[in-house]
């Protein structure tokens, strides 16, 4: 396998490294079930969570998988931290690595943040915890180990995805891996809320949400993220989109019996889910947050362990296509 | 790369009768190491099942536990530690196959010591290969081969059980 020495996102992960990922974390689930939740796997490593955006479960799920470990964990969010003084995100990023941390966990509202800053961090581990509405991997390794839990394989698996596609990192990151890994995915939104040219993702593009729920085998549910459609005028009113692409049981009975539900949180419950199929036995979403926990573990373990010379790569220089892409989603 | 058989099958049944017959108490609490180790604690399990023992099982993967992980990344496949009684104030017999530097043997009482604080913990391994780089030593020992550090010495499980050397390199 290829040593991972960064995890920028999904597109630079191969399948092997994805099942890699994916197994490891199953592996650490147990560890988070103990009544003493701590391995030493970690000892002597120190990981910073720098926070440019808000995240409460994100940053708790990086922390606490750190901490279970056994790595010293450092959380610093954008709040607090000297950005609001007018430092630059590239001075940020050499100050902290200058403390010689192993691993930046780094969530950032620009997309590329963690390409940008790895060709001046030599000796550094970047994890993307979130880049604008490029990627969110280590979410998408989350829902590859429910659904692995679920299902054993996703291979030929359909999953629904409905929501806000244009912006969700969620999103991209899971069509990326749709592509590897061998699933379809279908993505269900208004067009005002899809990406410019979404079909080069080869996924399936519907604009009603009731024609595509049959065959589904997992429905996932994008937050309405309000903060990032204040000004637009994407729909006209929280209740019409809730009757056109929010899920309840009804749908979710035409999507057939075996159909699973998921969401990356925070929910917004009776915007894009209702209560009843938020809380039914159907509603994988507080598995996912558990597997986050671990998979996260299996992110930093990875990271932190093989021979460093391995992982000397030569660095990118220039923010991917993708990157560059998500970024233009925005503007 | 040579294999050489070291223990036949009837040399092995015999060291884990010995190994069982040292273990007399009512309740004895059997902690394997996987994957060897844990077959190893199944078949003495039988064994003091058929004394009229009760028998209390776990088994631990110390893949999480290595001092290793700066050479190698952890590897994919971990099989789940499971302790299903409370250690707190047992006496553990800690088994595995093969004892060799005695690594495993210090992750295993690491990991034992994040579930709880047993009374004590006692090592019974099938074969005692010898190359220690830690002080432990094993109570009870099945058998005894002086290995040369470049061979790996392991426990078959496939069909009848034996223990085989082979040459690495």
């Amino acid at each position: 396998m290829r040593p991972l020495k960064h995890l920028f996102g999904i597109a630079d992960l191969d399948r092997e490294q994805i099942e890699y990922l994916v197994n490891l974390g199953d592996s650490f689930i147990e560890i988070n079930r103990r009544p003493l939740k701590k391995a030493p796997t970690l000892r002597g490593k120190t990981i910073i969570n720098l926070f440019f955006e808000n995240s409460t479960r994100t940053r708790t799920s990086f922390e606490l998988a750190g901490k279970r470990l056994s790595a010293d964990v450092i959380n610093i969010s954008a709040s607090t931290s000297a950005t609001k003084k007018g430092e630059t995100l590239l001075d940020t990023g050499q100050t902290l690595a200058a403390m010689q941390p192993h691993v930046l966990v780094i969530r950032h509202s620009l997309a590329g943040t963690c390409e940008l800053l790895a060709d001046y961090l030599p000796n550094t581990a970047l994890v993307n915890a979130g880049d604008g509405a490029h990627e969110h991997p280590t979410q998408v390794l989350t829902d590859l180990l429910t659904l692995k839990q679920a299902w054993g394989s996703p291979e030929g698996k359909v999953i629904t995805m409905v929501g806000d596609i244009a912006h969700s990192r969620v999103a991209r990151s899971h069509l990326l891996a749709a592509k590897k890994l061998g699933y379809t995915m279908r993505v269900v939104a208004p067009k005002t809320l899809l990406p410019s040219q979404i079909e080069r993702y080869g996924c399936e593009v519907y604009h009603d949400f009731d024609a595509a729920l049959p065959g589904s085998d997992a429905v996932y549910m994008l937050r309405v993220q309000t903060e990032r459609l204040t000004d637009s005028c994407a729909f006209p009113s929280i209740r019409e989109y809730h009757e056109a692409y929010g899920l309840n049981v009804k749908r979710l009975r035409a999507a057939g019996s075996d159909c699973i539900v998921m969401h990356p949180g925070p929910m917004n419950r009776g915007v894009e889910i209702s209560t009843d199929v938020a809380d039914s036995a159907k509603s994988h979403i507080l598995r996912q947050v558990e597997h986050g926990v671990a998979v996260r573990m299996a992110v930093l373990a990875a990271l932190c362990g093989g021979h460093a010379e391995e992982k000397k790569e030569g660095s990118r220089k220039q923010l991917s296509d993708e990157a560059m892409q998500a970024q233009g989603t925005l503007l | 790369m040579t294999e050489t058989v070291l223990f036949d099958h009837q040399t092995v049944e015999e060291a884990l009768n010995q190994m069982a017959g040292a273990m007399t108490a009512a309740e004895i609490f059997l902690v394997g190491i996987h994957s060897g180790g844990a077959c190893v604690a199944d078949a003495i399990q039988r064994r003091l099942e058929q004394k009229g023992c009760t028998v209390f099982r776990g088994n631990l993967d110390i893949s999480f536990y290595r001092d290793d992980l700066d050479t190698i990344a952890p590897h994919p496949l971990v099989r789940t530690s499971e302790l299903p009684f409370d250690v707190a104030g047992k006496d553990i017999w800690l088994i595995d196959d093969v004892l060799y530097t005695g690594r495993t043997i210090r992750a295993a009482m690491d990991e034992i010591f994040d579930y709880g604080r047993p009374a004590s913990i006692r090592l019974a391994v099938l074969v005692d290969r010898g190359g220690r780089q830690l002080p432990i030593a094993a109570e009870t020992t099945g058998l005894n081969f002086e290995a040369l550090a470049g061979c790996t010495v392991e426990l078959v499980t496939d069909g009848a059980w034996t223990i085989e050397q082979r040459q690495v390199k």
